[in-house]
């Protein structure tokens, strides 16, 4: 049973990531390392309403990987769903982060790794997919192939609001990291999408994230658009 | 020195005198509008307004045994709120400015309430749950601004809490003995049922949920206090998480409740349960200064007064959707 070696339980739970909802472990697992993600029970919810909230989050998330892995975007394997217990056990992608890549990478890598991330999520709304939380923290680059990660915040959704959020988040996450290179690399990123969803599509986006930009919330650009 | 302020965004005229040193407040004076049915009609309180407006003005003054001659400015709250509502408390603060002489201090509504908390209870620098008939939201000042972390898609809890209370029976009176008949009810029920948990990032959504559990009551097949119960265990449970998150993410040990729901015990314990995993301190606004009062405009109006904010008489017209982010906050920084 030479395959079996290192056992196919858990082994050195590593806390790496201490969130609000859930707790990141690195770990091995059949020999591969992996990334145990465990949703916290909550002790100022009724039980039963912590078990259904965790438990149908976890769920959805590791349906929502699933089917994005299998509409052909880089995302993390999942190797073992327990919903009870909230717990989803997915492959550790070894890379960078964008974030961090961001400010060392020659601009025009960077440039084709966004427009990789333009067509991902060209791709994931297309099939009426939202990431919910699109940062250049949740995209790691491993073997120049940007893959996303954390759909923890992921919804079905066809809204054009709800797309239209994904793309402000991450436009505000570039300007956030880099403001330099904002208007190259969120270029990059339209372009990526536009060749998914169409000439049409990518309109009608822009024109909802200059809506979502407007309002009340996002207050510092209206006012320079004023000046 | 010496402001008078003005509330008239909704359901209650409240005129408050405050100074700059303790014990600040020398007048509260408020006349509520009660519907006879329904909720607030714009209109009609906004007439009950006009006719109490002159002597809540005298009582307050009478209170703090002081002459108009001796405030110092007028500050008013221009928004948010009801437009016809607001606009008596406006015409009435421009008039007193301009026939006095005395300079005009726009205030924000909601800002109100976040500085009456603090200026109450002592926190120093907390997330903000602001939840009230009209709003729900999470704050925290950062960079000159109260921001906002997350906040209702649509309905805003007390409309989510009173609709409910209305259309089942239960209301009006919407609270007995400081219990909001809700709460009440839900003390009694022990059973969750199936109704929808709709948090979206930061941001909650009410109005499936009132649908729902209106529905569930229209069957007959459940007991009301188990849907009251469900209800608030939901509702409550959305503002804690979302209210955990920007704690989380801010790093702040404080929470600070204000608004009109804050008074709640139960939604007090969930929020101490969720700041106990954090070591963060749970700070409750008192119940009298929960609910809309002239005071905390004063007492905002005097902070601003004070870092020469003025507005012109003539510039002083009210914003029915004037948000909070959008205020500058010169006296913190």
């Amino acid at each position: 049973m030479a395959f079996r070696r290192g056992g196919d339980t858990l082994e050195k739970l590593e806390l790496i990531y201490k969130g609000a909802e859930a707790y990141l472990f690195k770990s091995t697992f059949l020999d591969t390392d992996v990334i145990v993600k465990y949703r916290l029970p909550k002790p100022y919810r009724d039980p039963l309403l912590d078990r259904r909230i965790r438990r149908d989050r976890t769920i959805l998330e590791a349906r929502i990987i699933a089917r994005v892995k299998e509409l052909g975007v880089p995302v993390p394997t999942l190797y073992m769903v327990d919903p009870e217990k909230a717990i989803i056990i997915m492959e550790y992608i070894h890379g960078i982060r964008l974030k961090e890549l961001i400010n060392h990478a020659n601009i025009s890598i960077i440039e084709t790794y966004v427009r990789e991330v333009g067509k991902s999520i060209g791709i994931m709304h297309s099939a009426g997919i939202v990431h919910g939380d699109l940062t250049t923290s949740n995209i790691i680059v491993k073997e120049d192939t940007p893959y996303i990660i954390d759909f923890g915040l992921a919804q079905y959704s066809d809204e054009l609001e709800d797309k239209g959020v994904d793309i402000h988040l991450f436009l505000r996450s570039l300007e956030s990291t880099h403001p330099r290179f904002v208007d190259r690399l969120f270029k990059a990123f339209i372009k990526g999408y536009e060749e998914i969803v169409g000439s049409r599509g990518k309109e009608s986006i822009l024109k909802k994230v200059r809506e979502i930009r407007m309002r009340g919330r996002y207050v510092e650009e209206r006012r320079l658009r004023k000046q | 020195m010496i402001i008078l302020g003005i509330e008239s965004t909704a359901h209650t005229f409240g005129v408050g005198i405050v100074r700059d040193k303790d014990p600040f407040i020398l007048a509260d004076v408020r006349a509520n509008y009660v519907p006879k049915e329904g909720g607030i009609h714009p209109r009609e309180a906004s007439r009950f307004f006009a006719t109490k407006a002159h002597e809540v003005i005298k009582q307050a003054l009478e209170q703090a045994r002081i002459s108009i001659n001796d405030i110092d400015a007028i500050a008013v709250a221009l928004g948010p709120g009801l437009g016809p509502c607001l606009r008596v408390g406006a015409t009435i603060a421009r008039a007193l400015a301009s026939f006095f002489n005395k300079p005009l201090v726009p205030v924000n509504h909601s800002v109100a309430h976040v500085e009456i908390g603090l200026k109450l209870t002592g926190a120093r620098d907390p997330v903000i749950v602001y939840l009230a008939g009209g709003n729900t939201m999470i704050i925290a000042f950062n960079d000159k601004r109260y921001r906002v972390f997350g906040e209702t898609l649509d309905i805003a809890l007390g409309n989510l809490i009173d609709v409910f209370a209305r259309e089942v029976g239960l209301a009006p009176p919407y609270v007995r003995k400081g219990v909001h008949v809700v709460d009440e009810c839900a003390d009694k029920g022990s059973k969750l049922l199936d109704l929808p948990y709709i948090v979206k990032g930061q941001d909650v959504s009410f109005s499936g949920l009132l649908t729902a559990a209106l529905k569930h009551y229209k069957t007959g097949k459940y007991r009301l206090e188990d849907i009251c119960y469900t209800l608030r265990e939901i509702a409550y449970s959305m503002v804690v998480e979302v209210s955990e998150r920007a704690l989380a993410h801010t790093s702040k040990n404080e929470v600070l409740l204000v608004g009109g729901v804050a008074a709640s015990r139960r939604l007090q314990e969930k929020f101490k349960l969720m700041a106990k995993i954090y070591d963060a301190s749970v700070h409750v606004v008192p119940p009298r200064y929960a609910v809309d009062n002239g005071v905390m405009i004063a007492w905002t109006g005097l902070l601003a007064y004070k870092h020469g904010v003025v507005i012109p008489v003539e510039k002083a017209v009210v914003r029915q959707r004037w948000r909070l982010d959008e205020v500058e906050i010169p006296w913190r920084s």
